[in-house]
């Protein structure tokens, strides 16, 4: 633990994006032969200081040195020259290649400059991949291979670029146990092999075995830097969120009316075998914000798919104010009362190129249908009303909805969601990609929906907003519901549930 | 209160661009009236409309089509087949194999004309929808199919004297193409009335919004509860019912069919959509922009024929035309985004 050399350092290092200063002032140690852990909540900066070590973004003010010497990177070239590679959380890979065409795309070893020398591809695939100890051979295609292995192709990938540093960005999320075993295997070995590790994750007990050196972010300050020995995840949890949380528009609790929803036993087998939603039995009542919090992958927007019909492979039962839902399409349901915000608003909440109008009106035409006749007055009339209920800041409704920001585009989906008259709200990350002003408007918005008597059931991974907003907190991890707890519970708590083998750990 | 945000010249630009497909049947209505002297007559207008409207009919359905992010190559072989359909039903009626024959009168044998256009069509939006086959390639598919079926219904021989008898009731039927009402053509009515009826559908329904819907993003029209699999379906019908119509005139036109008819029809269809700006991306497009896109390229072969331009000519004009109009499109969609951008970040501050 003693012997490593520092291969990078970070001093003063800050980014300032148009509105927000994503870094201020971090200082960064990153060691050799080591894995040096980066924690933090959602937006504290750990995927910016991430960027611009691997060359993706430039520091506003600060200085990145190597070796003593200082180091510009203009570009992700530029980083990889410096032995620097980078594995994203989405891997970046082409399915219909194959792995040394993926491990060489567009480094190429190639003869008078323009044929692909494919042997000497293929021994220097082979060679990483035994370096590695993966049974894979070069001439597979990509898409035969498990996620775990892509990642480790990726792997791959940045080592044929004598990639002296390795950043890896959350590269447990989607595999399973026993591929993350060999993952940590390669980092095992890639450590002894002298290669300094940058390991971003979420799962905290999984930061504690690997981890050599932590360093906690918040709000792009580093709030605890320290070599791993003695850290446990109560102080990994004091630093990621401080003693206070923030604070957020919050009215007095009001007794909630009937359930609204209730969903029994819903599961969705995944592709590959077990569950990606595995028997989940929730309920919400009239009035109450139920908070689902937990980790990327954890089945959470998926369950939220099956409740609005996406996931034809998908069983259980639901009910909404206890007659069972039978309707077995979108247009069916949300006459019943439910209505989904997604979390994807480009692709799955909003229509871009139609008016701000058309996307409000979309799910509720039928209002203003009389036999096959639009009145159009009608849907502008409505449309403007809603415009104005959820205050969105527009210049004309006629103008496509792409020409708003963020926040208010948010509003226009909670606006058609509302035009519905749901009974039941699901919001998908509600508050992602939108600035502090437009979130807290969000946010009140939702209390005052509740308030109305719509019941809530939001999915977060924001741990602050799950427990500021939230009357009743559900934790999901695997696929699983791993906790419910009333509002007002300890973060650590809820941090605990949402890291499965964590509860195992402390029993044992 | 909006309009002062943008720069006047950038309204005035805009305004020009939009209405493009206008001002292009414009100039070359001013073109070829001076350079022709006999262009602007009233017989020769008769004439180009009746020509225009054949295309015009096939592109109102393809417009729909590609609105919804799709394509429709079947529609020149569903012509095709339909006038071979038509033809048949007059000349032969349908054998029922005891030794008699069924016989069908003129609106009868629209009818089932229609409904085997139609019916093509289905075959197209099921492909689509219930089996995933990409538009392009279901459609190419039925449009070899539907060929070959006209081919074999006649072993590749014209019906002649589709003239129809008046013991069968089928002396109307040269009627359709030929006819005059009101001292118009009788198609001319008919598109008349087909135009105004896609509009309608198109602006004042919410059939019509959920096709640019699911042009403009289908998981997220699927997601606000558009039934995006029925929507598919109506408009590679109605695509479908067009392009029977158009055979049933083109049979009854030249009392006859001919297996061949139709052929590239296609291609006239998509340029007309796409020259009266239809994006192929999906989700914009309007029918009347269609009709004047189709009037437009009309026009265009005409008066250069009337011009004694060569054919090979025509054909380079015609393909510089459409580049020209989509290059066009591109800078107004870019300009619009810009002052739309404008002005909401104006109200955003």
């Amino acid at each position: 633990m003693t012997d490593h050399p520092i291969g990078l350092t970070i001093r003063g290092g800050v980014k300032v994006y148009p509105g927000t200063r994503a870094l201020k002032g971090v200082d960064f140690d990153l060691r050799m032969g080591a894995v040096n852990v980066l924690v933090g909540e959602n937006g504290a900066g750990k995927s910016t200081l991430m960027k611009v070590i691997a060359g993706v973004e430039t520091l506003t003010e600060g200085r990145i040195e190597m070796e003593g010497r200082e180091v510009h990177f203009r570009s992700k070239g530029d980083a990889v020259k410096a032995g620097i590679g980078i594995v994203f959380q989405e891997l970046n890979l082409f399915p219909n290649l194959t792995v040394a065409e993926n491990i060489f795309i567009g480094h190429e070893p190639v003869r008078a400059g323009v044929d692909i020398d494919q042997a000497a591809q293929a021994n220097a695939t082979a060679a990483l991949m035994r370096r590695l100890e993966q049974d894979i051979t070069p001439d597979t295609p990509l898409d035969h291979l498990r996620v775990g292995q892509q990642q480790i192709v990726e792997i791959a990938k940045a080592l044929s670029q004598d990639a002296r540093i390795l950043i890896l960005d959350e590269p447990t999320s989607a595999l399973s146990a026993a591929e993350v075993e060999v993952l940590f295997r390669v980092i095992a070995e890639l450590k002894a092999q002298g290669v300094g590790i940058v390991y971003i994750s979420h799962r905290l007990d999984e930061l504690i075995r690997v981890g050599d050196y932590i360093t906690v972010l918040r709000d792009g300050e580093i709030t605890g830097s320290r070599a791993m020995a003695g850290v446990d995840i109560p102080w990994i949890v004091r630093a990621m969120i401080g003693e206070k949380t923030k604070e957020f528009p919050r009215t007095t609790a009001a007794a909630f009316g009937d359930e609204v929803f209730r969903a029994e036993d819903v599961t969705l087998p995944r592709a590959g075998g077990g569950f990606a939603v595995d028997h989940v039995n929730l309920s919400v009542r009239k009035g109450e914000i139920v908070g689902l919090y937990g980790l990327m992958g954890a089945g959470r927007t998926e369950f939220l798919e099956c409740v609005m019909a996406q996931h034809p492979a998908s069983r259980g039962r639901m009910f909404v104010e206890g007659a069972p839902l039978v309707e077995r399409d979108v247009a069916g349901r949300i006459a019943r009362g439910i209505a989904l915000i997604p979390e994807d608003r480009k692709r799955d909440g909003l229509v871009q190129i139609m008016a701000i109008r058309e996307n409000l009106t979309l799910s509720s035409l039928g209002l203003f249908t009389r036999l096959m006749h639009l009145d159009l007055k009608a849907e502008a009339a409505k449309a403007m009303e809603f415009v104005k209920r959820l205050t969105i800041k527009v210049a004309s409704p006629e103008n496509p909805v792409s020409s708003l920001s963020g926040g208010n585009q948010q509003k226009v989906v909670i606006g058609k969601a509302l035009m519905t008259s749901p009974k039941i709200l699901l919001m998908d990350e509600p508050s992602r990609g939108i600035d502090i002003g437009a979130k807290a408007e969000v946010f009140r918005t939702m209390r005052d929906l509740a308030a109305q008597g719509l019941g809530i059931l939001f999915v977060t991974s924001d741990l602050d907003e799950v427990l500021a907003l939230s009357d009743r907190i559900l934790v999901m991890a695997n696929g699983r519901i791993s906790g419910e707890f009333p509002a007002g519970t300890e973060a650590a708590t809820v941090i605990a549930a949402a890291t499965p083998s964590f509860k195992k750990d402390q029993a044992a | 209160m909006t309009a002062s945000i943008a720069s006047p010249q950038q309204n005035w630009l805009l305004l020009v661009l939009r209405l493009r497909t206008f001002v292009a049947l414009l100039l070359v209505l001013a073109y070829f009236s001076v350079m022709a002297p006999n262009f602007l007559s009233a017989a020769n207008a008769v004439i180009v409309s009746k020509h225009v409207a054949l295309n015009a009919f096939l592109a109102i359905g393809m417009t729909f089509v590609i609105i919804t992010g799709g394509i429709d190559l079947s529609v020149g072989s569903i012509v095709g087949l339909c006038a071979m359909v038509a033809g048949w039903l007059v000349l032969n009626g349908v054998d029922l194999g005891i030794g008699y024959s069924v016989w069908f009168n003129t609106w009868e044998i629209v009818g089932i004309t229609l409904l085997v256009g139609v019916g093509v069509g289905l075959v197209n939006g099921l492909l689509i929808t219930r089996l995933n086959v990409a538009p392009f390639i279901a459609t190419l598919g039925t449009l070899y199919i539907a060929r070959g079926a006209a081919l074999l219904s006649s072993e590749g021989r014209t019906f002649p004297n589709l003239s129809g008898t008046a013991e069968m009731g089928t002396a109307s039927f040269p009627v359709i193409g030929t006819g005059n009402l009101l001292g118009l053509p009788v198609m001319i009515w008919l598109l008349v009335a087909v135009a105004l009826g896609a509009h309608y559908v198109s602006r004042r329904t919410p059939l019509g919004r959920h096709i640019y819907a699911v042009g403009g993003n289908e998981r997220g029209a699927a997601l606000s509860g558009v039934k995006v699999d029925r929507v598919k379906l109506f408009v590679y019908m109605f695509s479908g019912f067009c392009a029977g119509l158009v055979g049933i005139i083109i049979a009854s036109q030249l009392q006859a069919a001919h297996p061949a008819t139709g052929e590239t029809f296609e291609l006239n269809a998509i340029a007309a959509a796409v020259l009266g700006g239809t994006s192929m991306s999906g989700g914009r497009g309007r029918i009347f922009g269609t009709i004047i896109g189709a009037f437009v390229i009309g026009i265009l072969s005409d008066g250069l024929i009337m011009m004694g331009v060569s054919s090979f000519w025509q054909t380079v004009i015609k393909g510089v035309v459409i580049v020209l109009a989509v290059v066009i499109d591109q800078a107004q969609s870019r300009l619009q985004a810009r002052v739309a951008l404008a002005q909401e970040a104006a109200v955003g501050r």
